[in-house]
């Protein structure tokens, strides 16, 4: 007979809780979007810190937090913007993996920094995967929990932790067991995260169409703030600012877009797509994202601010790849402080 | 195969094999389409093809851990393309699948069936008799899950898209758009006029593979009655 099986159930579901991964990768041939998490770089780090893979599901949980109680003791993490995360009255910090005890209560309260936050639980959700992804899809109803936001009673089963799991678990446990919780004495340094030293400041490539926007327009991207709208979602932010417009109209003909595309409408107010965004796009492209700054964009609210500055796609390439070494010296990390 | 390359964004090469919208580009996008299908490098993954262009989306470190000599993964990327794309011959694609799709016109189902006749100058037992007589291609699948892009439409029986979009359009409806005609998959709002529905599931969640339709498939419409409708649905449960 095994340990019974932890149950995480939702008492409050706050304002959009979905479950997430790293996306439906392999399907968007079909039209199938990727769905998965806005900020991959938090939900990663929350998981290694966790002793998960990488790529498990995590919780995203938008502005306003839900309330949740653990049925068993639970190693969990929380990553990405600060909700003022409490575990029964007591403040939990982020970047750290936590023990939680048996019956103890996660809630949030104000957002001090951010928009979204991810917890990761070892072992991860037990929930199906529809094909090979467990990120929640709303509106074709798919993944997650019945392919819907949580909601008040959900019941979500935790799977069994691996080794890694329950060597970081020991570490915690060394005999302080009438807590509510253990943090651990390290944490993620903020500059594997915070790779800008300013806030709003994201770095872009040129798009495709780049060239086939006005003088005016290539050089207001890179000059002007541009605020993030009320009409702003998983699927794209819509932006305000100076209005961009091609030299002269040209019909374009539907071709891929990817997470951080930078569309303009003939409108002219840009549209940045992100997790939820469509497989392809009809408006000229005049400018993608680097990588390395989805986080800073999925951590933006409405009435935030953004300023563009160029970067080469070489130097973007660049900063990906030391981002993702750094992310695998963590995970060395992680192994060291558990030996 | 000609082509230009392009990055979208730092870990996607956009592949453009034409300018227009054509059958040749398209086969040569399926052409490409299918050998990435059976032979996926280890570094890729995934690609989306569309009108003119093919977009194959890789993993940075999976190509610089694959290939020790590489130093940028795109320039890689690129001429690993390049290479693949000197070897393949454009060429008609091995066999094109014909698909039917029954449709229930007008009704209910095809609430603008009446006003496409109109404004066509047209009964709407012509505009039936026109849209189910078509050869239609699939040129792409996109917008929505399983959602294809189809060519091959009668300018007869053109309509302008709706003013106001419907806020929403039940799954699995049969409408038009200018030249263009399509199926919704899943229920979406959308300004198309609505001209029938088909019992057919474009997006089938649970297989292996999700869409009905591919990109390259050839679709026939066959009209059939309300009461052919409803017993398609029966046997669907």
């Amino acid at each position: 007979m095994g340990a019974r099986q932890t149950m995480m159930t939702i008492t409050k579901p706050g304002m959009l809780t979905t479950i997430q991964d790293l996306g439906r990768n392999g399907y968007q041939k079909y039209g199938v979007i990727t769905s998965g998490v806005m900020d991959p770089s938090a939900s990663r780090i929350a998981n290694i810190l966790v002793g998960n893979q990488e790529k498990e599901a995590t919780l995203e949980i938008t502005l306003l937090g839900p309330v949740i109680e653990f049925s068993e003791n639970a190693l969990i993490s929380i990553c990405g913007g600060d909700l003022s995360p409490s575990i029964d009255g007591r403040t939990a910090r982020l970047w750290r993996p936590l023990l939680v005890k048996k019956g103890s209560r996660l809630q949030f309260g104000q957002c001090k920094s951010g928009c979204r936050c991810y917890l990761a639980v070892a072992g991860g959700f037990s929930v199906r995967s529809v094909m090979g992804s467990k990120s929640t899809y709303l509106r074709a109803g798919i993944g997650g929990v019945n392919g819907r936001a949580l909601k008040s009673g959900d019941r979500i089963p935790i799977d069994t932790p691996r080794e890694l799991s329950t060597r970081l678990i020991q570490h915690l446990d060394r005999g302080k067991t009438n807590r509510t919780f253990v943090e651990s004495d390290w944490s993620v340094v903020s500059s594997l995260y915070h790779t800008n030293e300013k806030d709003g400041i994201v770095h872009v490539i040129k798009g495709r169409q780049f060239n086939l926007f006005s003088i005016e327009s290539q050089k207001l991207l890179f000059t002007e703030p541009f605020e993030v709208t009320s009409q702003s979602d998983r699927m794209g932010y819509r932006l305000k600012g100076p209005t961009l417009a091609l030299e002269k109209p040209k019909e374009m003909i539907s071709e891929a877009v990817d997470f951080g595309t930078i569309q303009v409408p003939s409108e002219g107010n840009p549209i940045v797509l992100l997790a939820d965004r469509q497989t392809t796009g009809g408006y000229p492209k005049i400018g993608q994202i680097a990588t390395v700054d989805l986080s800073l964009l999925a951590q933006t609210k409405p009435g935030d601010s953004l300023r563009f500055i160029e970067i080469t796609h070489a130097e973007a390439e660049h900063l990906y790849l030391k981002k993702e070494s750094n992310i695998q010296l963590l995970k060395n990390g992680v192994l060291l402080k558990c030996r | 195969m000609s082509c230009d390359m392009y990055p979208l964004g730092d870990h996607a090469v956009l592949i453009e094999l034409g300018e227009g919208i054509n059958k040749e580009t398209q086969a040569c996008v399926q052409v490409i389409a299918a050998f990435l299908e059976g032979h996926p490098p280890i570094w890729m993954i995934e690609y989306i093809p569309a009108f003119t262009t093919i977009t194959v989306f890789y993993d940075p470190v999976r190509v610089l851990q694959s290939n020790q000599k590489a130093i940028s993964p795109y320039d890689y990327v690129c001429a690993f393309l390049a290479g693949l794309l000197s070897g393949l011959v454009t060429g008609t694609p091995s066999e094109s699948r014909v698909v039917d799709i029954p449709v229930c016109y007008g009704g209910k189902f095809g609430p603008d069936l009446e006003h496409v006749a109109m404004i066509n100058g047209l009964t709407m037992e012509e505009v039936v008799r026109i849209h189910s007589s078509g050869g239609y291609l699939v040129y792409m699948i996109g917008f929505a899950p399983g959602f294809p892009y189809v060519g091959g439409m009668s300018e007869r029986i053109a309509a302008p898209r709706r003013e106001s979009p419907r806020l929403k359009i039940p799954a699995r409806t049969v409408g038009i758009a200018g030249k263009q005609t399509g199926i919704y998959p899943i229920e979406t709002p959308g300004g198309w006029q609505l001209i029938g529905r088909t019992p057919l599931e474009l997006f089938r969640p649970g297989d292996e593979s999700p869409s009905l339709l591919r990109a390259g498939d050839r679709i026939q419409f066959i009209p059939i009655s309300e009461k052919e409708y409803i017993e398609w649905e029966q046997d669907k449960r």
